[in-house]
């Protein structure tokens, strides 16, 4: 076993450890924790591992260390840091809650990854914290029509179990699956059409991510339609059915596409990096003298190459490779092209 | 599908004369559309028109692929460096700087690296990429060994170059004299290279006469 492995394996275990305790902790030592659910709880403690270890190895490739690195030396620099607070509130706002960014990509493909998004966080909001027992409902000692909320075994707010408010709760999973099933419809609707997406679209990465959320969503709406208008009509196999879609994703998690869930958020150290960059020295080309990049990039992008083992110095003046502007890249191409067919007509 | 490995790439720079319509083409590949990744670069516009047509080289090792932070970049069996994973590439601009060739193009609005995947819907298909397909002078060409060696005997396809002390070997060939018998070109070499052209005066003011 490699350092890496050793050191991302102890960090998965600390983190799957972790979240054990706060179950425990957050049930009252188990005492609102429903054993139904414990298959769901070890998948979750499965994909804490997974999701944790491969985090781990992937921040110790040395681009991700390094930028992962500056992405907090920078954020945090106190001349920058009040502008950085408000410029993360602006960005996760924008760029993750909204998703701006896909926006500018395509109305369907953004229709499709809001709806997707917002399912999920909603689904995941109401399952995970009722799997571990940290939120319960029970009835008012004095009026079994109203339903108190506890949360880590704090009583907070009451409803009425028949009301508006009732029903928008405990269907909340229906909402959120409805949300899921439009999106799945309009990603699957854009991967079965769209020319571009079929020809490097792959099975694994791209359609069983959406097969598995569309098999989650549709099962959990059979259960409520089992109980609400068929008298619980298949009700356990449903059940078993609808466990082993979630556990499968569940697991699925560190593995495929799902994984860009927990990835997606460096997009936010890197934003910080550039700017700062920008506001601070820049490179400039050692051929054309022409301003390209942040110093600090430039000067980064060679100690991660050199870590990488890539051997792009230069016996001149210019030093390193990384020096020159990916404008006179693309021109000493063909001026080195050239100079070959030139020497060749002489001849 | 994947690209018949019988198909290859060549260019030629030396045969560009600069009309983009390798640009115009590039734009409507399927995989990047409206977008062209196709760089036509002028080499010293104030002295000379010579240009240069810029595909990715599809490196076996790809410098991009290795700085990226995100793992975003993916090269696929056949050879073929795809555009950033869209749901990975977090738009650190690493694979942009990197690059050797200069290939890669960073779309600020879509958070996303977009590059030449040689026209991966056409290539994987057995069609010709757009570029190749338009391409009036030969610049760009797109096809068997055998054809390039049979109407380019002058010619010999070299996949290697060299930028410093780094050797970057690719799927993409690079035309050469064939007299000069060269393993590899010598980017950097050309470091104070000058456009052809440069060394052309008209004479219409003769220093001699003090002017």
């Amino acid at each position: 076993m490699t350092k890496e492995t050793i050191k991302a394996g102890a960090w998965g275990i600390a983190v799957t450890v972790a979240l054990a305790v706060l179950i425990i902790v957050g049930s009252r030592n188990l005492a609102h924790f429903d054993a139904a659910l414990v298959a769901y709880t070890f998948a979750t403690l499965f994909a804490a591992f997974g999701i944790t270890y491969r985090y781990a190895m992937w921040l110790q490739r040395p681009p991700t260390a390094l930028y992962w690195k500056r992405g907090w030396q920078v954020f945090l620099r106190p001349q920058y840091l009040a502008r950085n607070i408000a410029t993360w509130f602006k960005r996760v706002t924008g760029d993750m809650a909204l998703n701006h960014f896909i926006a500018r990509r395509g109305a369907l493909r953004w229709s499709a990854h809001m709806l997707i998004m917002w399912g999920c966080i909603i689904a995941i909001a109401i399952t995970f914290p009722l799997v571990y027992g940290w939120i319960h409902f029970e009835t008012l000692p004095n009026d079994t029509e109203w339903y108190r909320a506890y949360l880590f075994g704090f009583p907070t707010f009451a409803f009425p179990i028949h009301s508006l408010m009732g029903f928008l709760i405990f269907h909340g999973l229906v909402w959120a699956s409805f949300l899921v099933i439009a999106g799945v419809m309009l990603a699957m609707r854009r991967r079965m059409r769209d020319h571009g997406a079929a020809a490097v679209q792959q099975f694994a990465e791209d359609f069983l991510p959406i097969i598995l959320l569309f098999a989650i969503s549709v099962t959990g709406l059979m259960l409520t339609a089992s109980y609400t208008w068929m008298r619980g009509y298949a009700y356990d196999f449903l059940a078993i059915l609808h466990a082993i879609t979630v556990i499968f994703t569940l697991l699925w998690l560190p593995f495929g596409k799902f994984f860009h869930i927990f990835q997606r958020p460096a997009q936010l150290g890197v934003s910080f990096y550039k700017d700062i960059g920008a506001l601070e020295d820049h490179a400039h080309c050692r051929r054309c003298g022409e301003a390209f990049a942040s110093r600090m990039h430039v000067e980064d992008l060679i100690e991660v190459e050199r870590k990488l083992g890539f051997r792009y110095e230069m016996a001149n003046e210019a030093g390193h490779y990384q020096w020159i502007c990916p404008r006179c890249r693309r021109a000493m191409l063909a001026l080195a092209q050239g100079r070959m067919w030139r020497g060749e007509s002489q001849i | 599908m994947a690209v018949p490995s019988h198909l290859e790439f060549f260019v030629d720079p030396n045969r560009c004369i600069g009309c983009k319509a390798c640009v115009q083409a590039c734009s409507e590949c399927d995989t990047h559309k409206g977008y062209p990744m196709i760089h036509l670069e002028y080499i010293d516009r104030a002295h000379s028109v010579q240009t240069v047509p810029v595909i990715c080289m599809h490196c076996d090792q790809p410098t991009c692929a290795e700085v990226c932070p995100a793992d975003a970049i993916k090269r696929t069996g056949d050879g073929v460096v795809q555009s950033a994973r869209k749901p990975r590439c977090i738009a650190c601009n690493n694979c942009v700087i990197a690059c050797p060739f200069g290939v890669p193009k960073m779309e600020t609005g879509f958070k996303l690296m977009m590059k030449c995947d040689m026209c991966y819907d056409r290539s994987s298909a057995g069609l010709k990429p757009m570029c190749a397909a338009v391409c009036p002078s030969g610049a760009l060409f797109y096809g068997t060994r055998e054809q390039i060696e049979q109407s380019r005997p002058r010619s010999q396809a070299v996949k290697k170059f060299q930028f410093g002390g780094q050797t970057i070997t690719t799927k993409v060939n690079m035309m050469t004299p064939k007299v000069a018998s060269a393993e590899y070109l010598d980017v950097t070499a050309a470091m104070d290279e000058q456009t052809i052209g440069k060394e052309i005066t008209f004479n219409i003011l003769d220093a001699a006469s003090g002017y």
